[in-house]
This record gives C-alpha cells, sequence and structure tokens, in this order.
C-alpha cells in the first residue's frame, strides 16, 4: 500500500541527540544547507516529535536520556521510521564500558535504518532519511 | 524569590508583577541542538534568575580512556566533540609528548597548526550560520552554510574525512600536506579573503543583527575576569586572552599572534552578542594569515618522530611521569592533564577541560536582566558545547513552579529586543 499523498515530497524529520559528539548533529544540519538543499524533497526538520514521521538518533544513549528517548518516540505519531546516525548510535563505537552510556540506540528503541560512518557524509544521511520511507510505507500495509 | 528584592535588583519601581515563575527549557529543545536544561526565573518578560544543568551528553570518557592504550585514547578524545574534532587530540598529544618527552618534528608542527586554523574557520563559520538561525535570519544561516563547505572541502582533501580529521598522533601528524595539495589550500584561503567583508556586511552593516545583539547579553570586562571565560566570549569583553599570545606552541610561537578585541574593529568594547559576532568574524581573517604563513614557511623533514605504532607503544608504555596540553581550540583554551606509568599502558589520571566548562558561569550574568525572546540568541552567543563540557555534572539550587514553554521561544526570539538593564 502505498503511503498517503501528504507523504509525498513532505517527509518531516525531528532530531534527537542522545549524548553524541556533534559530529553527525552538524553534518545532519550540513544535509539541510543549500549544498546539498533536502528540502527540495519536502525533507525538513520541524521542532517537534509530534509532527515528525522519522527520528534521527544520534549518539550513544546516556543515561539521563534514556527516559527522554523513549518519551519523544512514544510522542511520535504513527507510522514512524527511527534512523541512526553514525557508529556510535548504531553499535556504541568508541563508547563502551562506561558507566553512563546504556548503550546503542536500538537496544531502546525500534530501529528502521542504520547509517554508518563516523560521521555519515550527508549524503549517505539523505539515503538514510529516503531508505526510512519504504519502512514507512511496509508500516502502512500492516496497519 | 522575594518580589521586592526582584524589583529591586531590576531597578523597576513600576513593575506591576508581584510574582515570579520558572520556565524549564530543555534538555530537547528546538532552540537548543545538544541536550542541556535551563531553568528561567522570570518577572514578567525579563529573566531575574537562571538554572542551568548540564550531563545528558556526559558519556564518562575520561573514565573509559583510563582503561584504554594511549592510541585508543587518542580516538575517544578525537570524539570528545565533533566540531572541535581537532582540538582535543592537539592537546592531548601535546599532554603526553610532555608527559613521555617525545619530540615532534616542525613539519608536523605546521601542519597541526594548518588543521587546527581550518577547523577554527569552519567553527566560526558555523556558529555565525547557527546565531543568524537563532535570530530568525535564516536566508543568512543558509549563505553561511554554503560558504562554509568550501573549507568542509579543503579539510577534506587535506584529511580524508569532513570531520574528525585523525591528524596529530604523539610525536608528529599521520599525514602530509604535499605541495599540490598545498594549492588547494591557497585557493580556498583568496576565496575566503574575498568574502570576508561580504560577510562583515552581511553581520555588522545589517540593521536587524544589530538591533536585536547590540546591549544584549552583555559580559562586562570584571565579569568576564571574575568568571574566568576564555576564547571569544573572553575577548568579546576586551580580555586580551588567547593561549596562542599567551603560550605559543606549535607553529605560533614562529608568528606574532595577537588576541582580538572588539577594538580591532575600531569600536569600543561592549561585550554583548554583537561583538561576539565582531571577535569570532575577525578571527577567521586572522586564521586565514596563520594558515597562509603556515603554508609559505612550512619546513621540511619528518612527519614524526616515532613512525611505528609497536615501537611508539612501547615508548608510551615506559613513559612515567605527568603532562598538560593547552590549545586554543574555537571556543577558548582546552586544556588535558594526563598521567603515566610506567609498566601500565592506560593513562593512570586524563582530565580535559573544555572551553564551554570555562565559559558555563558566564552565561548568568549574560541572561540576568534581558528578555524570555533573547534566550536562544545568548545561549548561543558563548558557542556552547555541550559534548565538550559534559566531563563533569554541575547542579545549581533552583525550584519554584513548572510552566511549559516550548517551541513559542524560537518564535518568541523574532521578535525584536534591544533593552538590557541590571
Amino acid at each position: 500500500m502505498a503511503l498517503p499523498r501528504s507523504f509525498k515530497k513532505a517527509l518531516w524529520v525531528f532530531h534527537v541527540a542522545t549524548g553524541s559528539c556533534n559530529g553527525c548533529d552538524i553534518e545532519i544540519v550540513a544535509a539541510l544547507t543549500p549544498r546539498y538543499d533536502t528540502e527540495r524533497f519536502g525533507i525538513m526538520l520541524t521542532g517537534t516529535p509530534r509532527h515528525a514521521d522519522v527520528l534521527l538518533v544520534t549518539g550513544p544513549v546516556t543515561r539521563p536520556m534514556l527516559s527522554r528517548l523513549k518519551r519523544i518516540y512514544d510522542q511520535t505519531p504513527d507510522p514512524k521510521a527511527v534512523v541512526v546516525v553514525g557508529g556510535c548510535g548504531s553499535t556504541g563505537g568508541v563508547f563502551y564500558e562506561s558507566y553512563n552510556v546504556q548503550g546503542p540506540v536500538d537496544e531502546v528503541v525500534p530501529v528502521a535504518v542504520y547509517v554508518p560512518g563516523c560521521p555519515p557524509r550527508p549524503e549517505a544521511i539523505i539515503d538514510g532519511v529516503v531508505k526510512a520511507v519504504a519502512h514507512l510505507e511496509q508500516a502502512g500495509v500492516s496497519k | 524569590m522575594d518580589s521586592d528584592k526582584i524589583n529591586l535588583e531590576l531597578g523597576c519601581t513600576t513593575c506591576t508583577t508581584q510574582t515570579t515563575y520558572s520556565v524549564p527549557i530543555g534538555p530537547v529543545h528546538p532552540a537548543l541542538k545538544e541536550p542541556i536544561q535551563f531553568t528561567f526565573r522570570l518577572s514578567g518578560e525579563r529573566i531575574v534568575g537562571v538554572d542551568i544543568k548540564p550531563g545528558y551528553a556526559h558519556r564518562g570518557i575520561e573514565y573509559m580512556g583510563m582503561k584504554r592504550n594511549l592510541i585508543q585514547v587518542l580516538y575517544l578524545a578525537e570524539r570528545i566533540c565533533g566540531i572541535c574534532s581537532i582540538s582535543h587530540p592537539l592537546a592531548l598529544t601535546q599532554a603526553v609528548e610532555n608527559a613521555a618527552g617525545i619530540e615532534v618534528p616542525p613539519r608536523a608542527q605546521y601542519i597541526r597548526t594548518i588543521i587546527g586554523e581550518l577547523e577554527r574557520i569552519h567553527s566560526h563559520l558555523l556558529w555565525a550560520g547557527v546565531a543568524a538561525h537563532e535570530l530568525g535570519f535564516d536566508t543568512l544561516l543558509h549563505l553561511v552554510w554554503k560558504v562554509r563547505e568550501k573549507v568542509m572541502d579543503l579539510l577534506e582533501q587535506l584529511t580524508g574525512n569532513r570531520v574528525d580529521y585523525a591528524i596529530p598522533i604523539y610525536g608528529g601528524v599521520r599525514r602530509d600536506i604535499p605541495d599540490e595539495k598545498a594549492g588547494l589550500a591557497y585557493e580556498a584561503l583568496s576565496y575566503y579573503k574575498n568574502l570576508l567583508q561580504d560577510m562583515i556586511n552581511a553581520f555588522l552593516h545589517d540593521k536587524s543583527v544589530a538591533m536585536r545583539t547590540s546591549n544584549v547579553g552583555v559580559l562586562t570586562y570584571d565579569d568576564a575576569v571574575a568568571l574566568c571565560a576564555v576564547g571569544p566570549t573572553a575577548r568579546a569583553s576586551g580580555v586580551k586572552k588567547d593561549v596562542r599570545q599567551d603560550m605559543p606552541y606549535l607553529a605560533y610561537a614562529d608568528m606574532d599572534i595577537r588576541a582580538i578585541t572588539p577594538e580591532d574593529y575600531g569600536k569600543p568594547v561592549v561585550g554583548d552578542v554583537f561583538d561576539n559576532i565582531v571577535v569570532r568574524l575577525l578571527e577567521v581573517d586572522q586564521s586565514i594569515k596563520i594558515i597562509e604563513y603556515c603554508l609559505e614557511h612550512m619546513p621540511g623533514g619528518e612527519l614524526t618522530s616515532i613512525p611505528k605504532v609497536a615501537a611508539l607503544l612501547a615508548v608510551l608504555k615506559k613513559a612515567d611521569g605527568e603532562g598538560i596540553g593547552r590549545h586554543e581550540a574555537p571556543r577558548g583554551e582546552v586544556f588535558h592533564y594526563i598521567r603515566l606509568e610506567a609498566g601500565v599502558e592506560a593513562p593512570v589520571a586524563w582530565k580535559v577541560k573544555a572551553p564551554t566548562y570555562s565559559n558555563l558561569m558566564s552565561w548568568v550574568p549574560k541572561f540576568m536582566g534581558d528578555e524570555i525572546a533573547d534566550i536562544p540568541i545568548i545561549a548561543a552567543s558563548i558557542d556552547p558545547c555541550m559534548c565538550c563540557l559534559d566531563r563533569a555534572t554541575l547542579v545549581d539550587q533552583g525550584g519554584g513552579e513548572a510552566v511549559k514553554l516550548k517551541e513559542e521561544l524560537v518564535k518568541l526570539s523574532r521578535e525584536k529586543t534591544r533593552r538590557m538593564c541590571g
């Protein structure tokens, strides 16, 4: 089943930094600015998870952010897709054996797409968000 | 809080509001790029108190580092912050070289300096874009980030990555800058030289930028000294403080570096957000000149004094002692302390003091007396970096009722503000 027309050219993303080093976060902003200009595809950052279709999560999940990430995930309306940007959000990366790091994002919320890299290039982030559309379509079928 | 006292503090005799209320902002908030929590105490529109709670990005990096060997620690140091991704390794390598008595060849010192200054250019442009965004001037954000891509391209051509360059290693650098790549660097530098006047026009000669930033978020000279502010935050208040000037290291020792203050632009020092913009834009020009000097005077010779990693690890394992490393990161002084013990691969102690840590308390005088709509630009004015900052957690005393205010803040910020009192 195709997604409703409203999704086409209007995929809104919300960015959550759960303890990242800023590398991925800055590349996400770079993806929005004129060189890459994702807004021409309708991909834009929104100010609240309640308006978002895709959650871009960066960084390993630190303990203080654990409950916040769960809450933000619950606040995002269905169908939704979580895209993890960067190596440390995907696997933990260099951040292991720490008292304050809970672990990678998929231990906390279900993840649809992993974008590897430290940090991934803006092209890779855009590719990850585009792949999330396929996930959203599938989620639409199962509903 | 006693309302009479607040009115007194604000010098306001006509206030009719008799109560203050608290507005929590964060840790996840559209006006913040990274998690941090503010609790503002307000009397009407005026901020009369602020409580800052960082710690959401605390990953325990020093603790992790004390369980790994020093080469692995270098990777960790690089990932303390993705914007200052050469500043932390530069300070760490200096600390370890200081502790282990390792010499760095001159060519390696020049290459480190060049990458460090390129990072300053990209970081200051990034900040200028974010500041424009916080003012509601998104056209300028996109313009600045468009020109920033040029330095990102250059960094990628020189180091192989846009962020996390992995250039310094103990005793030298991992990649050379050959002559053909120096040509690319000259090209990018001349691009920025031609552009700088346009940037100055766009920011400093723009009426709306001046109205929103003049006399907003003022940090006086005395406060900056008393609160130990560092970097552009201190220099915007007229404090001539710069590690490159005060304690020259790397190639900076061969140059005459001067701390840049708003006086260099021919304006009196106020210490407001406008002065922060002035200092950062002028520092881009300073960085261009430093890189040009380094490229012209680049000495020949080895890239590293201990090229084999196994030999390097053996030297580091034998090392015994403690060392410090300081570097003027784009946001101010970054300081690393390390203690090594003979026979132990991991450092026995590792302490990182990032610039935002020193600048954190300067938020308090900057916020006091200003309006809610100024919160985003004042928060941005010190160029905060939570992932750098969160080496330790600070919790201040605060309290009061919680009133929710979410993305209205960004909208509010678009309203003009020009007065500051208190």
